[in-house]
């Protein structure tokens, strides 16, 4: 039997770990800073934070939480694509056999389904916690303004995502809302002087949005594109830039005094 | 650093005299410029035409759903003061037979938010399962948020004695006005 500091000894005193890990660590307060500042995933967050700044009360940590929530929802949609195709001969179907027969499917889709009406919930408090401690002031307008279309890009998920199960739901859902982009005056075909300008039902936005004149395959794939795909990725980018302002205009904002 | 600075000013400085030098011919800094100018406008070109095309790449041309004109069967194959349903979920139209014989091609489409109303024959009326909007035979809106009538398609008859629906000929339904005497044009008397 060998003791524990020489299974350690082992394991740490090789080409594979020091590949890994670098340097060694020791609890000192400079150790602690370098694996923030030396780790891929945590470098974007500060390595120090003043001890008012993580004080729950002021800023109900619901930005991060919102983050946890986008991740959430990242892990069980990949995880859910493996079993849904976007066709309207199988998509419902599809959910159906998640929910019924693929081994646990149930908490997979309801995870997805709850976590995404929990983001937007902890989204839309984040932005009410923001405005009601003025931290949307100077120097941080420019990152309320990437909050704002991070925002909207919340709410394209929710909604690009209500058709994928292309149940009745989804289906008017998707009907009414592309609808509201043809009355939308110089996009749409309903919109004001659209004769006149020749927008017609096949080349407005709605056309463009839907893949076609109605509600139909290629919509549903479209909408499975951007959700899954498209908006993601926007948003991935505007987060990156949304937590580095963070930083860069001072700091996560903190009780006056 | 103060070394870096005078290197590099004395490097522009040989560049702008020897573009001096050439005495007549062009200054090798008019040139840079230039370049720089055809560079970066022809990138700019390059990803203006780019975003006009990935815009246009989501405009189709050949679209897979059914066609605009298609035929309905013989006018005997319709009942005198009914509402055919038959043609409502591929193309999206009912053919009616009003009391007098007429016919007409009505949009199976709301007018409020674009929902498909339901024809309630014991009501005699269509009624939208959305926001309950409700519709008189000829379309015209009495009840519910649906602000107009809905719209009529032209229908004639094919050579061929079937009754033809033709989609790109609309009617559209205008507020407080019923359609049979706004559009004549809308009825066929077979």
């Amino acid at each position: 039997m060998k003791s524990l500091p020489e299974i350690t000894d082992k394991v740490k005193k090789n080409l594979i770990w020091k590949s890994i890990f670098r340097r060694d660590y020791r609890n000192t307060v400079r150790d602690k800073a370098q694996a923030v500042f030396g780790n891929v995933f945590l470098h974007l967050h500060p390595v120090q934070v003043r001890e008012s700044a993580v004080k729950l009360r002021f800023t109900w940590g619901m930005g991060g939480i919102t983050f946890f929530a986008f991740i959430l929802l990242v892990i069980t949609g990949v995880v859910l694509m493996f079993y849904y195709h976007p066709s309207i001969d199988q998509a419902y179907t599809d959910i159906k056999d998640l929910e019924f027969q693929v081994p646990f499917g149930v908490i997979l889709r309801n995870l997805h389904r709850w976590g995404a009406h929990f983001m937007v919930i902890v989204v839309m408090i984040h932005m009410f916690r923001v405005f009601m401690t003025g931290s949307y002031k100077a120097p941080r307008q420019f990152n309320w303004g990437i909050g704002v279309f991070l925002l909207v890009l919340t709410f394209l998920l929710s909604f690009t995502g209500y058709l994928t199960p292309w149940d009745q739901l989804g289906f008017w859902a998707i009907t009414v809302g592309t609808n509201m982009g043809a009355a939308t005056p110089l996009l749409g075909y309903q919109g004001p002087f659209s004769e006149y300008l020749h927008i017609t039902p096949y080349n407005d936005i709605r056309f463009a949005l839907l893949g076609g004149a109605q509600v139909g395959g290629n919509a549903l794939l479209r909408s499975y594109i951007w959700h899954c795909v498209a908006i993601p990725l926007i948003s991935i980018i505007l987060m990156f830039v949304h937590f580095w302002r963070v930083r860069k205009d001072g700091g996560i904002s903190k009780p006056q005094k | 650093m103060q070394d870096d600075r005078e290197l590099v000013t004395g490097q522009k400085k040989e560049r702008s005299d020897r573009g001096s030098t050439d005495g007549g011919q062009v200054k090798s800094s008019d040139r840079r410029k230039f370049l720089m100018r055809v560079g970066w406008g022809s990138l700019a070109g390059f990803l203006a035409i780019n975003s006009a095309a990935f815009l246009r790449f989501f405009y189709p041309r050949v679209l897979f759903e059914p066609p605009s004109q298609f035929k309905v069967g013989l006018p005997a194959d319709y009942p005198i003061g009914t509402v055919s349903s038959q043609y409502q979920r591929e193309y999206r139209t009912w053919i009616i037979r009003l009391q007098d014989g007429a016919f007409f091609a009505m949009e199976t489409k709301c007018t409020h938010l674009g929902c498909t109303p339901s024809w309630m024959e014991s009501q005699k009326k269509f009624k939208c399962p959305c926001h309950g909007s409700g519709y008189y035979i000829t379309g015209l809106n009495f009840e519910g948020p649906a602000p107009r009538p809905m719209d009529r398609f032209k229908i004639s008859l094919a050579e061929d004695g079937q009754l033809l629906v033709d989609k790109t000929i609309k009617f559209p339904g205008i507020p407080g006005k019923e359609s049979n005497e706004v559009y004549p044009q809308s009825l066929l008397r077979v």
